[in-house]
C-alpha cells in the first residue's frame, strides 16, 4: 500500500490520509468533541505552556540526556546515541503525555481521571501526575499484565490509584482500552479519559504525539551541541500503540533525509500467529474510535496479538504510523521476543543499561540493519526495565 | 413509507422493540429467537451483529457476543440465517453493529444484502456524522434502509435536531449516560424525555438502556413511543436457553 501521501498533521476531522477519524458512539460525543474544539487552544496558552515546561525539567528531570553509546557503536562499527527516556521520573517517556494531559483536565474542570495501561508504565505516569494533582485515579489493566508487570501494579497502588482489573477478551492491553472507555460513557460529566498512547479518536493521537514531541526537539537541540548537526540519519524507536515513536520521529518527519524507523513486536514470529507486527499482519480497520491498520480476522473481529512486552501487546497503531507506513516515510521492521531479550542482556552489559523489554525491541533491530559507519544513529530507550526483572530472571544466561 | 414507519403509523400503543444477539444463545437459533419474539408480542426486532470489542455495550450483551463469536457467527452466516426469514417475520427487522465488521464485509454488500433478506434499517453507533453525510448516508439510502442515530442526555438540543435531520425510520434515545444493561437508578429519565418531546422531532423516539420490565417500559413510553429492551432479556437467555419459554414468559412480563 506504498504511495500515499505523508501527513505529518491531521486535518480537522483527524485524518491522516485514510487513518485516523473519530469513531465512537455518541455517548462519547460531548467530551470528545470538547477536546477536540478546545485542545490546540489550551496546550499553547502561554500559561499552560509555562507550567508544562516547569514540570517537564523540576519534575520529570527534562531535558532526558542524549548518550553516545560507545561500546553499542563499536558492535555495530557507527555512531549510537540513545535518547534516555528511561531517566524520566517514573521509568518511561509515557510521562511527557500524562503531565501534558492532567494539566488539560484540570483546565477542563475534570475532577476523576481514568486510563488505561499495559506495561503499566502508563499507569504508574497516570497515578503519579493525580497524585501531584490530588484527583482520583482509576486505571484499567488487563488480567494478565496485571500478573506480569506486578512491579507497576504495586507502584500504582502506593500513588494511591485504584487498578481495576480488564477480564474480557485477551485480558491486555486491547480489553483495558475498553473497559477505560466503557468507563468514560458510564461517568461522562466529570471525568477525563487520559490515553496512554497515540491511538484513540481525534484529537487523541495528534494530542499525544504533541506532548510526545519533545523527545525529538531535545533530540535536534542536543544532536545539534554534540556534533554541529541536528538531524541523525536514522531514528529507532519501538512501537506499541506508536507514542514514544511518535515523539522520538516528530520534529524529522519533513526532513526526508532522516530515516524513521519503527520497530514492531513480532512476537513468536510474523507468521507464528503469536505476534503483534501490525504492519506486517494487519489491514485497515476500527479499533478504540479511529481507522487504522488492525490486526483482525476476516470478518472483521480483532485478533488477540502477542508480544512477550506488555507496552506492544496492542492489536493497532495509532493513525499517524498507519500513514507514516502506507506513505513509505517509515520504516517498518519487527523484533521477536527473543531477539529483544537477547537485546535487553546487551545492552545491560555492553553499557550498564537495563532497559524496558518494549526498548529492548527497538535494540534488537539494529541487528537488522547495515551500516556504513557514517550513520548519526538515535535510538530512543522509551523506558527502564525494572518492572521486566521478574521476566528478564526467567530467562537469564 | 418503510416497513419501520408503517409500524407507528399503523400503532398508537407502546412499540416494544428487543434486541438479540444473532447467534445466540446458540449459533443456530437466530431465526427462531426472532420468531418466539414476533410471536410473544414483539413489535420491532433489533438485531445485533456480535464483535469482539463492543465499546457501547456492557457486560451482559459483551458476553453473548463472545458466545456467538466462538460458535462461529460471522455476517455471511448471518444473512445466510435471515435470507428467507420474510417468509415468517413480518415485524420490522433492524441489524445492529460496530462499523469495523461492516468494514471488512463491504458497506455497500453490506447494505445490498441485507435489503434483499428484507432487513429495515440500520444501527451502526460508531458511524460518525461526518463519515455519514459524506460517504455512507447514500449507500444506505440506496438500498431503502433507514438508519437510527442515538442521542443520549448529553447530546444538545441542535445536535439532536441534526441527528433527527439524519435518521429515519426512529430515533434512539439511550436513556442515561451509560452502556447497556446499567443497572444505576435513573432519576432523571422522566425530565429528559420530557425535553424530547418539547423538541417535536421529525422522528418517533424509542427509548433504550436500562429498560427492563414492565415497569421501566412503561415509564418510558410515558413521553415516547416506545421503548427497547436488550440486556434483560439477554440475561433471561443467558438463564434459561429454552428460546421459546423464555421469551413467552419474559415479554408476557413486560406486556401482560
Ligand atoms: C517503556 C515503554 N516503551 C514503549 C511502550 C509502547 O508504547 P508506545 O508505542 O505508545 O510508545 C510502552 C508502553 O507501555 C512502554 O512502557
Amino acid at each position: 500500500m506504498d504511495n500515499e501521501p505523508l501527513y505529518s498533521q491531521p486535518d480537522v476531522n483527524g485524518y491522516y490520509g485514510q487513518f485516523g477519524g473519530a469513531y465512537i458512539p455518541e455517548m462519547l460525543h460531548r467530551n470528545v468533541e470538547e477536546l477536540r474544539t478546545r485542545y490546540l487552544d489550551i496546550i499553547y496558552e502561554p500559561a499552560f505552556q509555562s507550567e508544562f515546561q516547569e514540570l517537564l525539567r523540576d519534575y520529570v528531570g527534562r531535558p532526558t540526556p542524549l548518550f553516545l553509546a560507545e561500546r553499542l557503536s563499536k558492535q555495530f562499527n557507527t555512531t549510537i546515541y540513545l535518547k534516555r527516556e528511561d531517566l524520566c521520573h517514573t521509568g518511561a517517556h509515557k510521562i511527557n503525555n500524562t503531565i501534558g494531559q492532567i494539566l488539560l483536565a484540570e483546565r477542563l474542570g475534570k475532577k476523576r481521571i481514568i486510563a488505561e495501561t499495559g506495561a503499566g508504565q502508563h499507569g504508574v505516569a497516570t497515578a503519579t501526575v493525580c497524585a501531584l494533582k490530588g484527583v482520583e485515579c482509576i486505571v484499567y489493566m488487563g488480567e494478565k499484565d496485571i500478573e506480569r508487570q506486578a512491579p507497576n501494579v504495586a507502584r500504582m497502588k502506593m500513588l494511591g490509584a485504584k487498578v481495576v482489573p480488564a477480564l474480557s477478551g485477551s485480558k491486555t492491553l486491547k480489553d483495558a482500552t475498553n473497559e477505560a472507555i466503557r468507563d468514560w460513557i458510564n461517568n461522562p460529566n466529570d471525568t477525563h479519559y487520559i490515553i496512554g498512547s497515540v491511538v484513540g479518536p481525534h484529537p487523541y493521537p495528534d494530542m499525544v504525539a504533541r506532548f510526545q514531541s519533545v523527545i525529538s526537539e531535545e533530540t535536534r537541540k542536543q544532536l545539534k551541541e554534540k556534533t554541529g548537526n541536528e538531524l541523525p540519519t536514522h531514528v529507532i524507536a519501538c512501537v506499541g500503540g506508536g507514542s514514544n515513536a511518535a515523539g522520538a520521529f516528530y520534529h524529522f518527519l519533513e526532513e526526508t533525509s532522516v530515516q524513521l524507523v519503527a520497530v514492531e513486536a513480532a512476537g513468536h514470529g510474523v507468521n507464528s500467529g503469536l505476534s503483534a507486527a501490525t504492519t506486517q499482519l494487519g489491514k485497515p480497520g476500527i479499533l478504540h474510535g479511529s481507522k487504522s491498520l488492525l490486526m483482525q480476522t476476516e470478518d472483521g473481529q480483532v485478533v488477540e496479538p502477542h508480544s512477550i512486552s506488555a507496552g506492544l501487546d496492542y492489536p493497532g497503531i495509532g493513525p499517524l504510523h498507519a500513514n507514516l507506513f502506507a506513505s513509505g516515510r517509515g520504516t517498518f521492521l519487527s523484533a521477536t521476543d527473543e531477539e529483544a531479550l537477547t537485546a535487553a542482556f546487551e545492552l545491560a552489559r555492553m553499557e550498564g543499561i537495563i532497559p524496558a523489554l518494549e526498548s529492548a525491541h527497538a535494540l534488537a533491530a539494529l541487528k537488522q540493519m547495515t551500516f556504513t559507519g557514517k550513520e548519526r544513529i538515535v535510538l530512543c530507550l522509551s523506558g527502564r526495565g525494572d518492572k521486566d526483572l521478574a521476566t528478564y530472571m526467567e530467562h537469564i544466561k | 413509507m418503510s416497513r419501520i414507519s408503517a409500524l407507528f403509523v399503523s400503532k398508537p400503543e407502546p412499540i416494544l422493540n428487543v434486541y438479540c444477539t444473532a447467534g445466540f444463545p446458540k449459533r443456530d437459533d437466530t431465526l427462531s429467537v426472532m420468531e418466539a419474539l414476533q410471536t410473544s408480542g414483539a413489535d420491532l426486532i433489533e438485531l445485533g451483529m456480535p464483535y469482539s470489542d463492543p465499546l457501547a455495550d456492557g457486560p451482559v450483551i459483551q458476553a453473548s457476543s463472545m458466545v456467538a463469536l466462538q460458535h462461529g457467527m460471522t455476517i455471511p452466516l448471518l444473512f445466510s440465517q435471515i435470507g428467507n426469514m420474510r417468509k415468517t417475520i413480518t415485524v420490522p427487522v433492524i441489524l445492529m453493529g460496530y462499523m469495523n465488521p461492516v468494514l471488512q464485509y463491504g458497506f455497500e454488500k453490506f447494505c445490498a444484502d441485507a435489503a434483499a433478506a428484507g432487513v429495515d434499517g440500520l444501527i451502526l453507533p460508531d458511524l460518525p456524522v461526518v463519515e455519514f453525510e459524506t460517504e455512507y448516508g447514500a449507500i444506505i439510502k440506496k438500498y431503502g434502509l433507514d438508519f437510527i442515530f442515538l442521542v443520549t442526555p448529553e447530546t444538545s438540543p441542535e445536535r439532536i435536531q441534526k441527528l433527527d435531520s439524519l435518521s429515519s425510520g426512529f430515533l434512539y434515545a439511550v436513556s442515561s449516560s451509560s452502556t447497556t444493561g446499567s443497572d444505576r437508578s435513573n432519576t432523571g429519565m422522566p425530565a429528559y424525555l420530557q425535553q424530547l418531546q418539547q423538541l417535536k422531532l421529525k422522528n418517533p423516539v424509542l427509548v433504550g438502556f436500562g429498560i427492563k420490565d414492565k415497569a421501566s417500559f412503561e415509564a418510558a413510553s410515558q413521553f415516547t413511543r416506545g421503548a427497547i429492551i436488550g440486556s434483560a432479556y439477554i440475561k433471561a437467555l443467558q438463564e434459561n436457553p429454552d428460546v421459546k419459554n423464555t421469551t413467552k414468559t419474559f415479554l408476557a412480563g413486560i406486556k401482560g
